[in-house]
């Protein structure tokens, strides 16, 4: 506190950012020239990360916190606030971001974890944090830690909507639940979903959590975006499935830049980008949903996989708990 | 306790010439909005078509991303239709983003904004998130409490036309204004529990029917 009594860094200005972008479409972005493309179709805001869950899934190796002169470009590049990925428990890439002067960390599963027994003591931080969750055990654990926005996990890069389906239904479920069960009953259920009492007392009387909760892992078409804005997102992240679309092929093997970056079609990224946002907006109205597709047409998906055909070691969403 | 439910036909004979706010749900934080005109006995209407925007006796534009939302004012043709029920006298209030979406002019940025209300904002003016705070406000037209406002991301008035009654600044720079039907917050008392900046925009409605 100064001497006009301001407050930064508080619990209510980190969740209020995540507040004001309900409603809205958050973009992945690799370059500054991908958020400006995210911008102008009406983002919310981008979350910079050094490659695409899609490309991270193919390529394989270790997934880092994005290049610190790429996240200022993207800065320097466009108005709307800029999120940046750090690594499960990579605090000090997370305290680079801070002092970078992003506006959200995404402390993700998307990236290769740094530390396997503990998160991100996110209350030490002024910037807010975002992070996944399963169920709803997670999620509370996570805003335990201070996180201020949660993002339902889904299967990242996958292009399969199916388990972004079962975490945000299992997380509104459980919420749903908890408000039926009698006071106390509470104490038990707090020790078998493994969260802290008071945070299942508030959801218990409130029936939703005490931060956003958007959804993310496997939107790649408008119909996906409004499906989980039916199920209860407050927003959607799109990782892979605007720029993954938009990649340019040449005998079916991807093409890359100069700097190494897969090259996109600008032209299909804008258009993928828009209809998201539109059918975002209007998810209740199919009419709307046909209308932001039908702006796609001859532009194709992203390739998606089975998440069952995938090994263990393959699935993002198990990381961190 | 158990609530007492009443249908709609069983409404009390006022109920329906009490003024209808809307606030528009392109996106942001709509629900917030909702909760407090509710909590202080307002009828309100999420917008997102042109029937509800012919419905409502007055609009709050929610906070949010300008970027976004002017976007989408323009892709679902609901630009005009705003401007001329607002140039008509329909009451305003853009809290953040929404202020910044009816000014006049935005600083430093090609951006378009629909020109509801002579001033000049600049986006983001206070700085970034790590700059977003909480602050005890003076707003005398509110009484002598100070107003607990929450700055995120915040504009602020950098010029304000000769019609413009700047009601609080911060840092040297107006964030609360009116001009006759339209007013705009830099800040989000929809974040807070203090109702009063809504009761002053809901009585700004009630006057205008």
């Amino acid at each position: 506190m100064n001497d006009s009594g301001s407050q930064k860094g508080t619990v209510t200005v980190k969740r209020g950012l995540a507040q004001m972008l309900k409603g809205g479409v958050i973009m992945d972005v690799v370059t500054a020239e991908q958020a400006a493309i995210a911008q102008e179709a009406g983002a919310v805001a981008v979350m910079a990360l050094e490659r695409i869950p899609a490309d991270i899934r193919l390529n394989g190796g270790v997934a880092r916190m994005s290049d610190l002169a790429l996240v200022q470009r993207i800065m320097d590049t466009v108005t709307i606030p800029v999120m940046a990925k750090a690594r499960i428990g990579h605090l000090a890439e997370a305290q680079c971001l801070q002092a970078l002067g992003v506006d959200y960390i995404d402390e993700s599963e998307v990236l290769t974890p740094a530390d396997d027994k503990y998160q991100i003591d996110k209350h030490k931080f002024d910037v807010p944090f975002v992070c996944g969750a399963k169920d709803l055990g997670e999620a509370l654990r996570r805003i335990a830690e201070g996180a201020a926005m949660i993002r339902s996990k889904g299967e990242a890069g996958s292009g399969n909507i199916v388990e972004a389906v079962r975490h945000m239904r299992t997380i509104r479920d459980q919420i749903a639940e908890l408000g039926a069960v009698p006071e106390e009953e509470l104490v038990r259920r707090a020790r078998d979903i493994g969260a802290p009492l008071d945070l299942i007392q508030y959801v218990a009387r409130e029936k939703k959590l005490p931060v956003v909760l958007f959804c993310a892992g496997g939107v790649s078409t408008p119909a996906d975006a409004a499906l989980m804005m039916q199920l209860g997102a407050e927003g959607i992240f799109v990782g892979s499935g605007i720029f993954k679309a938009a990649a340019v092929y040449k005998n079916g093997v991807p093409e890359y830049d100069d700097n190494g970056f897969p090259k996109v079609n600008p032209d299909i990224a804008l258009k993928y980008a828009k209809s998201i946002v539109a059918a975002t907006t209007h998810f209740n109205d199919p009419k709307a949903i046909v209308a932001a597709s039908m702006t796609l047409a001859g532009a194709k998906p992203m390739d998606g996989v089975d998440i069952r055909q995938l090994d263990e070691k393959q699935l993002m969403s198990v990381r961190g708990n | 306790m158990t609530e007492v439910v009443r249908d709609a036909t069983s409404a009390p004979p006022h109920e329906a010439s009490r003024p209808l706010v809307g606030v528009l749900a392109l996106q942001g934080d709509v629900d917030e909005h909702v909760a407090m005109l509710r909590g202080i006995g307002a009828r309100t209407l999420a917008v997102k078509t042109r029937a509800e925007l012919d419905a409502v006796d007055g609009l709050i534009i929610p906070g949010g991303e300008s970027t976004t939302v002017i976007r989408l004012l323009d892709r679902f043709e609901l630009a005009e239709p705003l401007v001329a029920r607002v140039r008509a006298g329909l009451p305003l209030w853009g809290t953040c983003m929404g202020m910044i979406v009816a000014a006049t002019d935005v600083a430093g940025v090609d951006q378009r904004s629909l020109g509801l209300i002579d001033i000049t904002v600049r986006r983001n003016a206070f700085g970034r998130q790590l700059a977003s705070e909480e602050v005890p406000l003076a707003i005398p037209a509110l009484g002598d409490d100070p107003f607990p406002a929450i700055f995120i991301r915040a504009p602020w008035i950098e010029r304000a036309g000769a019609g413009v009654d700047v009601l609080a600044s911060h840092g040297g720079h107006g964030v609360f204004v009116r001009q006759a039907n339209v007013m705009g917050t830099s800040f989000h008392p929809e974040l807070t529990s203090d109702s009063r900046v809504h009761a002053f925009f809901l009585e700004i409605v009630a006057r205008s029917l």
